[in-house]
């Protein structure tokens, strides 16, 4: 048999390097976009999204005046957000569990021991991807509901009217924060139904529960992350005390705090 | 030198919640032969790979692998590759994806990737799907994972596993060749015989505990010490003229002796002697299995077919 590898101690450069973040983030990157689930994930969101901001628009015409201003219209188009968190929030979930459920994790820990950089590459490409997909999707949601809308006899609606690029941006925005506490969510609790049914209980079942609870601890409901990151893009099913982006500010706090956790969990517990 | 090519292993002591996986382990894996690590399931051999792989973290003692902690590696993939089972592998991803994305946090390029594959015997199913493959594929894939990024040591937990007969061939002659060009070579098996046939320094685990660090020529050795069978007409007169101290003749009616405490050797010249005729004369070696059921007896934590 010929000589499989070069001897270890030649003083030829050595085929692994030193891990690097960048490189790290470069390897999270293919897996992501290899695998088919983000795809389907990505096109899944991007149809939901478009396809019920065109069903929204086909109701009854929006005329736009003071008591009914542009960025309402824009945000009841964009409900879609509401099963896009959904999909996106699986997508999030499913970066880790998919590998502690597979067993790959092992083998992605086994090369880069130090572990941490792992969760910030996967952060990153998650962030990466949601972003300008939700982002571009978001504005094809808002120029196809608008003109269905102004074909149909409502206000022509414009981006640059008061409000109206914050709420689409922050659709995106808020998209990309949800998809990044499912991942979060993923790495703490590692198992994938667990981690889905956390997402859904916190940004699906929790808003419920609490609007049925006495008024007193109803009072929490606008911190909720659904409720409070909704501000941003007017989730046309809660009330917004919280300003736009003081309601994202609570919603990142949320993902900040997961994050933490999941960090910590990830560095002392054994893979 | 770049420093020693060892696996140091010092007092490990690793606990999942009360129950002790391994129990102040002391031992060294030396470079340039390939070393078994031998132990009935559940003795603790996974445990131990998992903490050299830095996975887990001892309860307590130290782990050292080419003279620092694994964990705290600038260049990981160069110091150890592990195979730690045949499924750490994601599924969805084709087997050359599985390659890339361990290959890129290390900058190993593509060339690096199609060699492993090549040598592991996958170029047909690089593309395929992961979640296809069968358990030998699987092994194949791991074990080329493993071999990435040229390490200085190799740690591998259980490669035959599920290997046909080819498969284990390829890998006996892989890892010799490893070992001869100077790495440090440690595997897992529970399977003695295997084990002779690849290995040439043992370790030997029970219950989370050492029990022989030895070479597997004197363990191999040690388990020639049988009982001799002899096939003879007149097996009543044979069994009086081998009466001796310390030599036991069992004579079951059939004509065939169950001689111990004499050799093979001893037992021909006194027959020879006493002018009895011998049809037959069989040295039984206890088998390696046996010699390692032997050894690891008392540690075997459930034996077979044992109620509770």
């Amino acid at each position: 048999m010929t000589a499989v590898l070069a001897p270890p101690e030649t003083q030829a450069p050595a085929v692994a390097g030193r891990v690097t973040q960048a490189r790290v983030i470069w390897s999270e990157w293919t897996k992501l976009s290899a695998l088919r689930s983000t795809w389907y994930c990505a096109l899944t969101a991007v149809i939901v999204l478009v396809g019920v901001g065109a069903l929204a628009a086909g109701g009854k015409p929006y005329v736009v005046s003071a008591g009914n201003p542009a960025e309402t219209a824009v945000s009841v188009s964009l409900y879609g957000v509401l099963l896009a968190q959904l999909v996106l929030g699986v997508l999030g979930v499913l970066v880790f569990s998919g590998e502690y459920g597979t067993g790959m994790i092992r083998a992605t820990l086994a090369v880069v021991p130090s572990r941490l950089p792992v969760l910030w590459a996967k952060l990153l490409v998650l962030a990466g991807l949601v972003l300008p997909v939700t982002l571009v999707a978001a504005l094809a949601e808002f120029f196809v509901a608008t003109a269905i809308q102004s074909a149909r006899g409502g206000s022509a609606i414009s981006l640059t009217d008061p409000g109206v690029l914050r709420t689409v941006i922050g659709a995106s925005l808020y998209l990309t924060v949800t998809a990044v506490i499912g991942l979060a969510l993923g790495a703490l609790l590692r198992r994938t139904a667990v981690a889905v049914s956390a997402f859904a209980g916190m940004f699906l079942v929790a808003p419920l529960i609490v609007a049925q609870l006495p008024h007193s601890v109803a009072r929490i409901a606008p911190y909720l992350p659904s409720s409070a990151g909704g501000a941003l893009w007017g989730q046309p099913l809660a009330t917004h005390p919280l300003g736009p982006w003081a309601g994202f500010a609570v919603l990142c706090g949320y993902a900040v705090v997961l994050i933490g956790l999941a960090a910590w969990r990830l560095r002392r517990r054994d893979a | 030198m770049r420093g020693r090519i060892v696996i140091e292993i010092d007092g490990l002591t690793k606990r999942y919640g009360d129950k002790t996986a391994v129990d102040g382990l002391s031992f060294v894996v030396e470079p340039g032969v390939v070393t078994g690590f031998l132990g009935p399931n559940g003795a603790g051999k996974s445990t131990t790979m998992r903490v050299i792989a830095g996975l887990d973290r001892p309860t307590s003692g130290t782990v050292r692998v080419n003279g620092k902690r694994y964990p705290g590696c600038a260049a990981p993939m160069s110091e150890l590759g592990i195979l730690l089972d045949a499924k750490s592998v994601h599924p969805g991803l084709s087997a050359r994806n599985n390659l890339l994305a361990l290959a890129r946090t290390a900058g190993i390029g593509r060339r690096r990737v199609d060699e492993v594959i090549e040598l592991a015997g996958l170029a047909e199913v690089a593309g395929s799907r992961a979640g296809g493959f069968s358990l030998g594929m699987g092994q194949r894939l791991g074990v080329a994972a493993a071999l990435l990024g040229q390490p200085r040591t190799v740690v591998l937990d259980e490669p035959v596993n599920g290997l046909d007969p080819d498969g284990v061939r390829w890998i006996r002659l892989l890892l010799r060749s490893l070992a001869e060009e100077g790495r440090t070579v440690f595997l897992s098996s529970h399977l003695m015989s295997e084990m002779a046939q690849t290995a040439t320094r043992l370790v030997i685990l029970g219950r989370g505990k050492l029990v022989a660090e030895t070479s597997v020529e004197d363990f191999v050795g040690h388990a020639a010490d049988g009982d001799v069978l002899v096939r003879t007409p007149e097996a009543v007169a044979l069994s009086r003229v081998l009466a001796a101290p310390g030599v036991t003749v069992t004579d079951d009616g059939s004509g065939v002796l169950r001689v111990s405490g004499v050799t093979a050797e001893q037992i021909g010249a006194t027959a020879w002697r006493a002018h009895l005729p011998v049809y037959e004369l069989t040295p039984e070696r206890a088998s390696l299995e046996e010699a390692f059921m032997q050894v690891t007896q008392d540690s075997v934590e459930y034996h077979a077919g044992a109620t509770r």
